[in-house]
Protein backbone atom coordinates (compact mmCIF):
# COMPACT_ATOMS: atom_id res chain seq x y z
CA UNK A 1 0.00 0.00 0.00
CA UNK A 2 1.42 3.37 -1.06
CA UNK A 3 0.94 6.29 1.34
CA UNK A 4 2.23 9.83 1.09
CA UNK A 5 3.33 10.96 4.54
CA UNK A 6 4.46 14.55 4.93
CA UNK A 7 5.17 14.67 1.23
CA UNK A 8 7.22 11.43 1.16
CA UNK A 9 6.12 8.25 -0.63
CA UNK A 10 6.08 5.29 1.76
CA UNK A 11 5.13 1.66 1.23
CA UNK A 12 3.38 -0.47 3.87
CA UNK A 13 1.71 -3.87 4.06
CA UNK A 14 -2.03 -3.53 4.62
CA UNK A 15 -4.39 -3.60 6.31
CA UNK A 16 -3.08 -0.85 8.54
CA UNK A 17 -4.88 1.54 10.84
CA UNK A 18 -3.64 4.98 11.88
CA UNK A 19 -2.57 3.82 15.35
CA UNK A 20 -0.45 1.03 13.83
CA UNK A 21 1.15 3.48 11.40
CA UNK A 22 2.06 5.81 14.26
CA UNK A 23 3.73 2.94 16.05
CA UNK A 24 5.68 1.98 12.92
CA UNK A 25 6.89 5.59 12.74
CA UNK A 26 7.84 5.55 16.47
CA UNK A 27 5.48 8.46 17.07
CA UNK A 28 3.34 6.82 19.73
CA UNK A 29 3.00 8.94 22.89
CA UNK A 30 4.18 11.99 20.94
CA UNK A 31 2.07 15.11 20.74
CA UNK A 32 1.03 15.05 17.11
CA UNK A 33 -2.04 15.72 15.02
CA UNK A 34 -2.91 14.01 11.76
CA UNK A 35 -4.74 15.08 8.65
CA UNK A 36 -5.76 12.56 5.99
CA UNK A 37 -6.63 13.85 2.53
CA UNK A 38 -7.29 17.25 4.05
CA UNK A 39 -9.50 15.99 6.91
CA UNK A 40 -8.37 15.93 10.53
CA UNK A 41 -8.47 12.50 12.17
CA UNK A 42 -9.39 12.93 15.86
CA UNK A 43 -6.90 11.17 18.13
CA UNK A 44 -9.66 9.03 19.61
CA UNK A 45 -10.27 7.52 16.17
CA UNK A 46 -6.67 6.45 15.42
CA UNK A 47 -7.28 2.76 16.21
CA UNK A 48 -10.40 2.46 14.07
CA UNK A 49 -9.37 4.46 11.00
CA UNK A 50 -8.05 2.11 8.32
CA UNK A 51 -5.62 3.58 5.83
CA UNK A 52 -6.32 3.27 2.12
CA UNK A 53 -4.09 3.07 -0.94
CA UNK A 54 -2.96 6.54 -1.99
CA UNK A 55 -3.88 8.29 1.26
CA UNK A 56 -2.12 11.60 1.75
CA UNK A 57 -1.21 12.12 5.40
CA UNK A 58 0.15 15.14 7.19
CA UNK A 59 1.56 14.52 10.65
CA UNK A 60 2.27 17.76 12.47
CA UNK A 61 3.86 18.91 15.73
CA UNK A 62 4.39 22.19 17.54
CA UNK A 63 7.80 23.76 16.88
CA UNK A 64 9.45 26.98 17.97
CA UNK A 65 7.93 30.03 16.33
CA UNK A 66 6.97 33.62 16.92
CA UNK B 1 -2.99 43.09 40.85
CA UNK B 2 -4.36 44.34 37.55
CA UNK B 3 -4.22 41.69 34.86
CA UNK B 4 -4.38 41.31 31.14
CA UNK B 5 -7.65 39.60 30.25
CA UNK B 6 -7.84 37.72 26.97
CA UNK B 7 -10.91 35.68 26.08
CA UNK B 8 -11.99 35.71 29.72
CA UNK B 9 -8.69 34.44 31.13
CA UNK B 10 -6.47 36.56 33.39
CA UNK B 11 -2.72 36.90 32.88
CA UNK B 12 -0.39 38.71 35.25
CA UNK B 13 2.32 39.02 32.55
CA UNK B 14 1.83 41.41 29.64
CA UNK B 15 4.81 40.05 27.74
CA UNK B 16 4.01 37.34 25.21
CA UNK B 17 7.03 35.45 23.95
CA UNK B 18 7.76 33.54 20.76
CA UNK B 19 9.76 30.32 20.86
CA UNK B 20 11.58 30.51 17.50
CA UNK B 21 15.29 30.99 16.72
CA UNK B 22 16.72 29.93 20.11
CA UNK B 23 19.89 27.84 20.24
CA UNK B 24 18.11 24.85 21.75
CA UNK B 25 15.10 23.95 23.88
CA UNK B 26 17.02 24.56 27.11
CA UNK B 27 17.68 28.15 26.07
CA UNK B 28 14.07 28.53 24.94
CA UNK B 29 12.83 27.45 28.35
CA UNK B 30 15.35 29.61 30.22
CA UNK B 31 14.30 32.67 28.19
CA UNK B 32 10.62 31.97 28.76
CA UNK B 33 11.23 31.67 32.50
CA UNK B 34 13.31 34.87 32.62
CA UNK B 35 10.64 36.75 30.66
CA UNK B 36 7.84 35.73 32.99
CA UNK B 37 5.66 35.19 29.90
CA UNK B 38 2.57 33.07 30.38
CA UNK B 39 1.44 33.11 26.75
CA UNK B 40 3.92 31.42 24.43
CA UNK B 41 3.61 31.24 20.66
CA UNK B 42 4.41 28.06 18.74
CA UNK B 43 4.40 27.20 15.04
CA UNK B 44 2.82 24.13 13.45
CA UNK B 45 5.00 22.09 11.11
CA UNK B 46 5.46 18.60 9.70
CA UNK B 47 7.14 16.19 12.08
CA UNK B 48 10.30 14.40 10.97
CA UNK B 49 9.51 10.96 9.61
CA UNK B 50 11.98 8.20 10.31
CA UNK B 51 14.68 10.52 11.64
CA UNK B 52 15.59 10.96 15.31
CA UNK B 53 12.59 9.16 16.81
CA UNK B 54 13.80 10.08 20.31
CA UNK B 55 14.04 13.78 19.44
CA UNK B 56 12.63 16.05 22.19
CA UNK B 57 9.35 17.82 21.55
CA UNK B 58 8.80 21.50 22.27
CA UNK B 59 5.65 20.70 24.21
CA UNK B 60 7.70 18.54 26.61
CA UNK B 61 9.82 21.62 27.39
CA UNK B 62 6.86 24.04 27.51
CA UNK B 63 3.95 21.90 28.68
CA UNK B 64 0.43 23.19 28.05
CA UNK B 65 -0.28 22.54 31.74
CA UNK B 66 2.14 25.36 32.66
CA UNK B 67 1.73 27.83 29.79
CA UNK B 68 -0.98 29.12 27.51
CA UNK B 69 0.27 27.98 24.13
CA UNK B 70 -0.62 30.23 21.25
CA UNK B 71 -0.33 28.35 17.95
CA UNK B 72 0.42 30.69 15.04
CA UNK B 73 -0.04 30.58 11.29
CA UNK B 74 3.40 31.92 10.44
CA UNK B 75 4.28 31.06 6.87
CA UNK B 76 0.66 31.03 5.67
CA UNK B 77 -0.11 33.24 2.68
CA UNK B 78 -3.79 32.33 2.18
CA UNK B 79 -6.83 32.35 4.45
CA UNK B 80 -7.42 28.66 3.67
CA UNK B 81 -3.89 27.67 4.76
CA UNK B 82 -4.22 29.64 7.99
CA UNK B 83 -7.59 28.08 8.85
CA UNK B 84 -6.29 24.59 8.05
CA UNK B 85 -3.21 25.14 10.23
CA UNK B 86 -5.22 26.32 13.22
CA UNK B 87 -7.72 23.47 12.99
CA UNK B 88 -4.81 21.05 13.17
CA UNK B 89 -3.36 23.04 16.07
CA UNK B 90 -6.66 22.76 17.93
CA UNK B 91 -6.61 18.99 17.50
CA UNK B 92 -2.95 18.90 18.60
CA UNK B 93 -3.72 20.93 21.74
CA UNK B 94 -6.86 19.01 22.74
CA UNK B 95 -9.46 21.55 21.67
CA UNK B 96 -7.55 24.67 22.75
CA UNK B 97 -9.33 27.66 21.16
CA UNK B 98 -6.88 30.57 21.62
CA UNK B 99 -4.84 31.13 18.46
CA UNK B 100 -2.70 33.71 16.70
CA UNK B 101 -3.84 34.40 13.17
CA UNK B 102 -1.44 35.89 10.67
CA UNK B 103 -1.83 35.78 6.92
CA UNK B 104 1.22 37.16 5.22
CA UNK B 105 1.31 39.17 2.03
CA UNK B 106 4.85 38.64 0.77
CA UNK B 107 8.11 37.05 1.78
CA UNK B 108 10.20 40.19 1.59
CA UNK B 109 8.25 42.28 4.10
CA UNK B 110 6.09 39.64 5.84
CA UNK B 111 3.49 42.39 5.83
CA UNK B 112 0.03 41.05 6.65
CA UNK B 113 -2.44 40.52 3.82
CA UNK B 114 -5.27 42.22 5.66
CA UNK B 115 -7.97 41.20 3.18
CA UNK B 116 -7.08 37.51 3.56
CA UNK B 117 -6.67 38.04 7.32
CA UNK B 118 -10.24 39.35 7.58
CA UNK B 119 -11.51 36.41 5.51
CA UNK B 120 -9.73 33.89 7.77
CA UNK B 121 -10.82 35.68 10.96
CA UNK B 122 -14.48 35.41 9.97
CA UNK B 123 -14.18 31.65 9.39
CA UNK B 124 -12.24 31.05 12.61
CA UNK B 125 -14.52 33.11 14.86
CA UNK B 126 -17.55 31.30 13.42
CA UNK B 127 -15.76 28.01 14.08
CA UNK B 128 -15.37 28.84 17.79
CA UNK B 129 -11.76 30.00 17.89
CA UNK B 130 -10.58 32.85 20.13
CA UNK B 131 -8.57 34.77 17.56
CA UNK B 132 -5.67 37.05 18.41
CA UNK B 133 -4.88 38.68 15.12
CA UNK B 134 -1.66 40.06 13.67
CA UNK B 135 -2.40 43.04 11.48
CA UNK B 136 -1.01 46.25 10.07
CA UNK B 137 -1.24 49.47 12.08
CA UNK B 138 -4.33 50.54 10.13
CA UNK B 139 -7.00 51.66 12.62
CA UNK B 140 -9.87 50.88 10.23
CA UNK B 141 -8.72 47.29 9.66
CA UNK B 142 -8.18 46.95 13.43
CA UNK B 143 -11.77 48.02 14.05
CA UNK B 144 -13.10 45.63 11.41
CA UNK B 145 -11.19 42.72 12.97
CA UNK B 146 -12.61 43.64 16.36
CA UNK B 147 -16.13 43.83 14.90
CA UNK B 148 -15.68 40.31 13.47
CA UNK B 149 -15.07 39.12 17.03
CA UNK B 150 -11.30 38.82 17.38
CA UNK B 151 -10.30 38.72 21.07
CA UNK B 152 -7.11 40.77 20.67
CA UNK B 153 -5.78 43.09 17.98
CA UNK B 154 -2.05 42.77 17.36
CA UNK B 155 -0.71 45.53 15.14
CA UNK B 156 2.90 45.51 14.02
CA UNK B 157 5.28 48.14 15.37
CA UNK B 158 7.58 47.53 12.40
CA UNK B 159 8.37 44.54 10.16
CA UNK B 160 8.55 41.05 11.72
CA UNK B 161 12.09 40.32 12.86
CA UNK B 162 13.36 43.79 11.89
CA UNK B 163 14.01 45.14 15.38
CA UNK B 164 13.18 48.62 14.06
CA UNK B 165 11.00 49.55 17.02
CA UNK B 166 7.80 51.60 17.13
CA UNK B 167 7.72 53.38 13.77
CA UNK B 168 4.22 54.84 13.92
CA UNK B 169 3.18 55.52 17.50
CA UNK B 170 0.36 57.79 16.33
CA UNK B 171 -1.43 55.02 14.46
CA UNK B 172 -0.98 52.69 17.42
CA UNK B 173 -2.45 55.39 19.64
CA UNK B 174 -5.55 55.63 17.46
CA UNK B 175 -5.98 51.85 17.50
CA UNK B 176 -5.59 51.75 21.30
CA UNK B 177 -8.02 54.63 21.83
CA UNK B 178 -10.68 52.96 19.66
CA UNK B 179 -10.30 49.36 20.84
CA UNK B 180 -12.58 47.55 23.28
CA UNK B 181 -10.39 44.42 23.21
CA UNK B 182 -6.72 44.17 24.21
CA UNK B 183 -4.21 45.71 21.80
CA UNK B 184 -0.90 43.90 21.74
CA UNK B 185 2.02 45.16 19.73
CA UNK B 186 3.29 42.22 17.74
CA UNK B 187 6.48 42.46 15.70
CA UNK B 188 9.24 45.01 15.37
CA UNK B 189 10.38 45.42 18.97
CA UNK B 190 14.19 45.46 19.02
CA UNK B 191 15.22 46.33 22.55
CA UNK B 192 13.80 47.03 25.98
CA UNK B 193 13.00 50.71 25.39
CA UNK B 194 10.82 49.76 22.40
CA UNK B 195 8.70 47.54 24.63
CA UNK B 196 8.44 50.31 27.21
CA UNK B 197 7.36 52.84 24.58
CA UNK B 198 4.64 50.46 23.39
CA UNK B 199 3.34 50.04 26.92
CA UNK B 200 3.55 53.78 27.63
CA UNK B 201 1.28 54.34 24.64
CA UNK B 202 -1.32 52.26 26.47
CA UNK B 203 -0.88 48.91 24.73
CA UNK B 204 -2.20 46.00 26.78
CA UNK B 205 0.80 43.82 25.99
CA UNK B 206 3.76 43.18 23.72
CA UNK B 207 4.52 40.04 21.75
CA UNK B 208 8.10 39.48 20.66
CA UNK B 209 10.49 36.77 19.60
CA UNK B 210 13.55 37.87 17.62
CA UNK B 211 14.41 40.74 20.00
CA UNK B 212 15.00 38.12 22.68
CA UNK B 213 16.21 35.14 20.64
CA UNK B 214 18.69 37.15 18.56
CA UNK B 215 20.14 39.14 21.46
CA UNK B 216 23.73 38.24 22.33
CA UNK B 217 22.41 36.90 25.63
CA UNK B 218 18.78 35.89 25.04
CA UNK B 219 18.03 34.96 28.65
CA UNK B 220 19.31 38.32 29.96
CA UNK B 221 17.33 40.15 27.27
CA UNK B 222 14.22 38.19 28.27
CA UNK B 223 14.69 39.50 31.81
CA UNK B 224 15.19 43.05 30.49
CA UNK B 225 12.00 42.78 28.45
CA UNK B 226 10.03 41.65 31.47
CA UNK B 227 11.14 44.78 33.35
CA UNK B 228 10.62 47.00 30.30
CA UNK B 229 7.02 45.87 29.86
CA UNK B 230 6.31 46.25 33.57
CA UNK B 231 7.95 49.70 33.66
CA UNK B 232 5.99 50.89 30.64
CA UNK B 233 2.74 49.61 32.08
CA UNK B 234 3.32 51.27 35.44
CA UNK B 235 4.29 54.55 33.75
CA UNK B 236 1.09 54.44 31.69
CA UNK B 237 -1.01 53.70 34.78
CA UNK B 238 0.78 56.44 36.72
CA UNK B 239 0.08 58.98 33.98
CA UNK B 240 3.12 60.88 32.77
CA UNK B 241 3.60 64.59 33.43
CA UNK B 242 2.67 66.92 30.59
CA UNK B 243 5.49 67.87 28.23
CA UNK B 244 6.42 71.55 28.57
CA UNK B 245 8.46 72.67 25.61
CA UNK B 246 10.39 75.94 26.34
CA UNK B 247 9.04 76.05 29.87
CA UNK B 248 11.55 74.83 32.43
CA UNK B 249 10.31 74.38 35.97
CA UNK B 250 12.84 73.97 38.81
CA UNK B 251 12.33 71.09 41.20
CA UNK B 252 13.90 73.09 44.07
CA UNK B 253 12.37 76.21 45.67
CA UNK B 254 13.07 79.56 43.99
CA UNK B 255 12.66 81.36 47.33
CA UNK B 256 15.20 81.50 50.17
CA UNK B 257 18.30 81.85 47.98
CA UNK B 258 21.17 83.30 50.13
CA UNK B 259 23.68 84.02 47.36
CA UNK B 260 21.96 87.25 46.33
CA UNK B 261 22.85 86.94 42.63
CA UNK B 262 19.94 87.63 40.28
CA UNK B 263 19.53 85.09 37.46
CA UNK B 264 20.38 86.47 34.04
CA UNK B 265 17.36 87.48 31.92
CA UNK B 266 16.30 84.91 29.33
CA UNK B 267 16.29 85.83 25.65
CA UNK B 268 12.75 86.65 24.64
Amino acid sequence: MQLTINGQQQSYDGPLNVQQLIEKLSLQNKRIAIERNGEIIPRSQFPEQLLNEGDQLEIIVAVGGG
Amino acid sequence: MESLVIAGKNYSSRLLLGTGKYRDFAQTRAAVDASGAQIITVAIRRTNIGQNPGEPNLLDVLPPSQFTLLPNTAGCYTAADAVRTLRLARELLDGHALVKLEVLGDQKTLFPDVVATIEAAKILVKDGFDVMVYTSDDPIIARQLEDIGCVAIMPLASLIGSGMGILNPWNLQIIIDNARVPVIVDAGVGTASDATIAMELGCDGVLMNTAVASARDPVLMASAMRKAVEAGREAWLAGRMPKKVYKASPSSPAEGMFTGTQPPAANS
